[in-house]
């Protein structure tokens, strides 16, 4: 009898305590993306006097047959495969740099994270200002280091040069929080690994690849995947910099499904996108889930 | 030995820091030139990264709100500081009750919510904004402070931070306080939640910071001037034309400012927030 009751009351308060959420979650995140799914079959407009239609797969062949879309998509993975090694890399590399107890260490490392405290709009202007064509101060630094035979580029506007110099500001703003967690997972890895290692006669290469690498590998994990999702979602920085040009250079899906969503006020076609987008996401967190789970296995 | 390969690398961790420093150093100095065309002519050399003569007029311009169409700074600074403080102070709220019922309460459906709590993790805004439109705007919320601030309180990474912790406080410790007679309510507010002041600290500053740099939603979502946060006004200032560099980099400077001072204040804690985010994750 008193077991019961207990239980029954638990129900009442934890329903208490969990409605504020369950409410909020179940109008903003489940109801959208269920609207996503459904409104990505239907003509729905933002603003429109004809009622909403059913239209089947259209919206969907529609998207497929836009070369717009395919090369916002091509974009989007382009900028993932660039930035998530270079990034990761490049964390990786001033993590171990920076995991030593020398004098001044600590400033060091909050230099290097302090990008990833700065709005990136801001962090926008600020390169764009370096970036200026023709005698921006970056233009001028390639030619001293040239002794003139290099440049100027038009670094925002050459459909080449585009996309690299948005990967370059981006890594530039957010390589400081990768660094961080490889940071704390190095400062994980025992040191009679490395003592051990040194018995061994393994030089410090090989201590690197057969120590360091492999007790990274949930840091590894985790970076490469939030890195990887964050690169999908790549809005800010083209919206500022380059509107997506030039001639969609530098368009991304977000941007393809803010411009046909909002500016166009397709509903139903945005989602349609939007869906696409959101699988992608799901396919790689599904990755993600299915490696620690391999990881916890082992142990 | 090791002393002397560690003063080796000194000039490497002095190039890196230049790099992360010298953009952030020519936004300071350029807010300080009055001159627009001194600035133009001295962004190709050295000079970028001096001031002959500082003067504080483009801030007086930008504070004044003169350049920004009449609306003053602080009203930006405003918005963007109500909205980030009332997610933060409403997701901790609403965050940490749930996580609370989800790790302490035994009730039918409590691993299936946990489940979907994780699921929810998953799922990218950006991906649910055009539909989300779509509802705001039928609520007639559009052009709004609760528009910005609704959609964001509930966090289900953030549930599942409080939740890992709530998870590790030893069950005794409520047992003990339910044998006195406290209910789930009094044990939530006087030892779950004084206890995760670590988390709460965590999941501020990751709030802080993904909020106070979000673009596509008020984008979306607010029209003049009134609603708008930093992010967006700062990129409206920074679009106008004729663009003066000296006007838009005061404002760049301003909107940074408020963040790198917390930072610097609390570095460690920044640093600590992003950390326990990874290894949890």
């Amino acid at each position: 009898m008193l077991i019961r009751r207990k239980k029954t009351d638990d129900a009442l308060v934890a329903l208490g305590f969990l409605s504020p959420s369950l409410l909020l979650l179940t109008a903003f995140l489940i109801a959208p993306f269920v609207m996503a799914v459904v409104l990505s079959f239907t003509n729905q407009r933002l603003i429109s006097p004809l009622p909403t239609q059913f239209i089947g797969l259209r919206n969907y062949a529609r998207l497929f047959s836009d070369p717009d879309f395919w090369t916002a998509l091509r974009n989007t993975v382009l900028f993932a495969a660039v930035v998530v090694p270079l990034q990761s890399g490049l964390a990786l590399f001033l993590a171990t740099l920076i995991n030593r107890r020398i004098r001044g260490i600590n400033f060091f490392r909050g230099v290097y994270f302090m990008p990833v405290v700065i709005t990136m709009v801001v962090v926008c202007v600020i390169w764009y200002f370096l970036l200026i064509y023709p005698e921006g101060l970056l233009n001028a630094l390639v030619r001293a280091v040239s002794f003139g035979k290099l440049g100027p580029y038009d670094w925002l506007r050459d459909r080449r040069l585009a996309m690299p110099t948005i990967i370059l500001i981006s890594i530039w703003q957010g390589v400081g929080f990768q660094m961080v967690i490889y940071l704390a997972g190095l400062q994980d890895i025992p040191r009679e690994l490395y003592e051990a290692a040194v018995i061994d006669g393994a030089n410090p290469w090989q201590q690197f690849w057969h120590v360091t690498m492999p007790g990274l590998r949930n840091a590894h994990i985790f970076v490469l995947v939030t890195t990887t999702i964050l690169a999908f979602k790549l809005f800010t920085q083209v919206e500022v910099l380059t509107q997506g040009g030039p001639l969609g250079a530098t368009n991304t899906l977000v941007r393809y499904i803010f411009v046909s969503g909002y500016r166009r006020l397709k509903v139903g076609y945005a989602s349609a996108a939007s869906v696409i987008f959101v699988l992608i996401v799901l396919f790689i967190s599904l990755i993600q889930r299915k490696l620690f789970v391999e990881e916890r296995e082992i142990r | 030995m090791r002393r002397t390969r560690h003063l080796w690398l000194y000039p490497v961790f002095i190039l890196f820091a230049l790099i992360f420093i010298a953009p952030v150093e020519v936004m300071f100095v350029t807010s300080l030139k009055r001159d627009e065309l001194e600035i133009l002519r001295e962004m190709t050399s050295f000079r970028a990264f001096w001031v002959a003569h500082p003067s504080l007029e483009n801030y007086a311009a930008v504070l004044s709100g003169e350049v920004l169409g009449g609306t003053p700074f602080a009203r930006f600074l405003f918005n963007t500081v109500l909205i980030v403080g009332s997610i933060v102070a409403g997701g901790i709220a609403v965050n940490s009750m749930a996580a609370f019922a989800l790790a302490r309460l035994r009730f039918r459906g409590r691993s299936f919510l946990v489940s979907l709590v994780v699921a929810l993790i998953i799922l990218p805004f950006e991906g649910l904004a055009v539909p989300l439109l779509l509802i705001v705007n039928r609520f007639g919320w559009l052009n709004s402070y609760h528009v910005q601030i609704v959609p964001f309180i509930a966090h289900p990474f953030s549930i599942y931070l409080f939740y890992q912790f709530f998870t590790k406080i030893p069950r005794e410790l409520d047992e003990a306080a339910r044998v006195d007679g406290a209910s789930p309510w009094q044990i939530y507010w006087r030892i779950g939640l004084p206890l995760s002041l670590p988390v709460i600290a965590t999941v501020a500053i990751l709030q802080s910071l993904e909020y106070w740099n979000s673009f596509l939603w008020p984008l979306m979502v607010t029209r003049g001037p009134e609603y708008r946060p930093l992010s967006v006004a700062m990129n409206n200032f920074f679009g106008q034309y004729p663009r003066y560099w000296g006007d838009v980099m005061a404002f760049a400077v301003l909107t940074s400012m408020p963040i790198l001072l917390v930072y610097l204040l609390f570095q460690r804690w920044f640093i600590q927030s992003v950390v326990r985010s990874g290894l949890k994750g």
